[in-house]
């Protein structure tokens, strides 16, 4: 128990408490980038995964995209495109696809790679510069992409 | 819609949403002390002729009174400590009972050092930075302790020899007996570290001009460095800013002084060939 209490605070900001029943990150199947299957078997929450594209400390998805949808958030990025109307533009395989790991969509993408676990060069433990130890997980929980695709699955045209 | 015409949505997206908010490097020109003319734009060296057609100093990427602040040495923050170096430059210090000023004379005199660092150093048979040789005259030379590679002196007394060279083009040397270290500072530049799995050219190279988050992204050219920044209120070292980007790629970081960063210095230095040396410099 106290192991993985420790494990907890180690990852904040990290993907947390892994469930034994998500797939896990190297077991994603991808077809043309997207991946059908959910990776939790729970049905996303939209509220929350407004949380984790907006705050800094999760997915930080607008320090690259604007959401129009989410104004309270000052300083949103340009470096992708602006995620209005993803849902009306990809299916929530696409998207699952494309949050999950966007270099199985778009090859090369500067977009990082939300759930994935290994392949890394040089893997730091968080911001802290130091090389990453046995806490390294996905950037988001397998739920947490869950929750991304439900509430980009909103943004419609 | 197949994933072709799909995939091309999200290009015009992002060209519609790019030319609405492009955060333009600013028009305008660096002259410090309405003396000292600062060339902040010019063509790339040709080394970059298939990448980019111009380079541009990060001064054109901060806002107006950030610039302002480095075009007036009573203004320009990262000064005092210039002085500060004047005085150690005199000061003799080690064994030797030797100072700066001993053998290389006023500071002046080093106008001209700073624009070809770092270099090949053929007595030492390996490419070394300013911080280096300053490092190899205190051993060597005055039987002195080592500064530690970003400490406060040692940044200090680069900031003294960029200044005594600002102006100058930059003009590091990336042949002969430098090219392989070239070479390796050129494979880190573009390997994506990290598990955001960023390289230094996907930020500065691919999308300068752009805002990630609140930071407007400059080309991340170091012909200004050391920098004096706002943020943390003191002179930065150019491999400590390094070793900051790094690591906010969520990577293990190289260490200052390392042979990665020398050799990555003398990389990114030379991709600001023909920029002016205008260190220190203002920066957020
Ligand atoms: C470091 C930059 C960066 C971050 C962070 C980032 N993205 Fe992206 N994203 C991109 C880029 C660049 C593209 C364009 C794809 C390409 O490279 O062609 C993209 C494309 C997309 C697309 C498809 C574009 C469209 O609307 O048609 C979606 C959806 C998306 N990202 C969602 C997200 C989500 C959700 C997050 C956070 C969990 C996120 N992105 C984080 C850079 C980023
Ligand atoms: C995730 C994005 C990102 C990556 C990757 C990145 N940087 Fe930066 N860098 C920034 C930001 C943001 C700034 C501050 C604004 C600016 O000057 O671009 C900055 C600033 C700099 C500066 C200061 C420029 C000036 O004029 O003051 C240098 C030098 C620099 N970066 C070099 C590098 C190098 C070398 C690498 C790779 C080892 C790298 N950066 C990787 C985001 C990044």
């Amino acid at each position: 128990m106290k192991i993985s209490i420790l494990a907890l605070v180690a990852s904040v900001g990290l993907a947390a408490n892994a469930n034994a029943a998500d797939i896990a990150p190297t077991a994603v199947t991808y077809v043309d980038g997207a991946v059908e299957a959910s990776l939790t078997g729970t049905a996303g929450n939209p509220e929350e995964g407004a949380k984790v594209v907006g705050s800094k400390q999760l997915g930080n998805c607008v320090a690259c995209h604007e959401v129009s949808a989410l104004p309270d958030i000052a300083f949103q990025g340009m470096i992708g495109p602006a995620l209005d109307g993803a849902g009306s533009r990809w299916s929530e395989a696409d998207l699952r696809g494309i949050v999950a790991n966007a270099k199985m969509m778009f090859e090369g993408t500067m977009m990082p790679s939300f759930y994935k676990d290994t392949g890394y060069i040089r893997p730091g433990k968080a911001y802290t510069g130091k090389a990453a130890d046995d806490t390294l997980g996905p950037l988001l929980t397998a739920q947490q992409v869950e929750d991304v695709v439900a509430y980009l699955a909103t943004l419609k045209d | 819609m197949n994933k072709f015409t799909k995939g091309l949505g999200a290009c015009m997206t992002a060209i519609i949403v790019a030319s609405g908010a492009m955060a333009e490097p600013a028009d305008d020109n660096l002259v410090i002390n309405g003396d000292i003319e600062i060339v902040t734009r010019t063509a790339a060296p040709a080394h970059l002729s298939d990448v980019m057609d111009e380079v541009m100093s990060g001064w054109l990427f901060r806002g107006t009174e950030t610039r302002a602040m480095e075009s007036d040495d009573f203004d320009n923050p990262g000064m005092i400590f210039v002085e500060q170096a004047e005085d150690v430059w005199n000061t003799a210090d080690g064994s030797e009972g030797k100072s700066c000023a001993d053998c290389h004379g006023a500071s002046s005199e080093m106008a001209g050092v700073r624009p070809v660092y770092p270099k090949y150093v053929e007595a030492a048979g390996e490419v070394r930075t300013m911080e280096m040789a300053i490092n190899d005259c205190r051993e060597n030379r005055m039987g002195a302790e080592k500064w530690k590679y970003t400490g406060g002196d040692m940044v200090n007394m680069t900031a003294l020899m960029a200044s005594v060279s600002r102006g100058m083009p930059v003009n590091v040397a990336i042949d002969g007996p430098a090219q392989s270290t070239w070479e390796q500072g050129k494979e880190i530049y573009y390997t994506r570290f990290g598990q955001l799995e960023l390289s230094c050219a996907n930020c500065h190279e691919d999308n300068y001009g752009n805002m990630i988050r609140a930071d407007h992204l400059s080309q991340g050219q170091i012909n200004g460095f050391p920098a004096y920044r706002l943020k943390n209120t003191k002179l930065n070292a150019v491999q400590d800013r390094f070793k900051g980007c790094v690591r906010d790629t969520r990577a293990e970081t190289f260490a200052p002084g390392s042979p990665e960063f020398v050799a990555l210095e003398l990389y990114v230095g030379s991709r600001g060939n023909g920029l002016s040396v205008e260190g220190p410099s203002v920066r957020n």
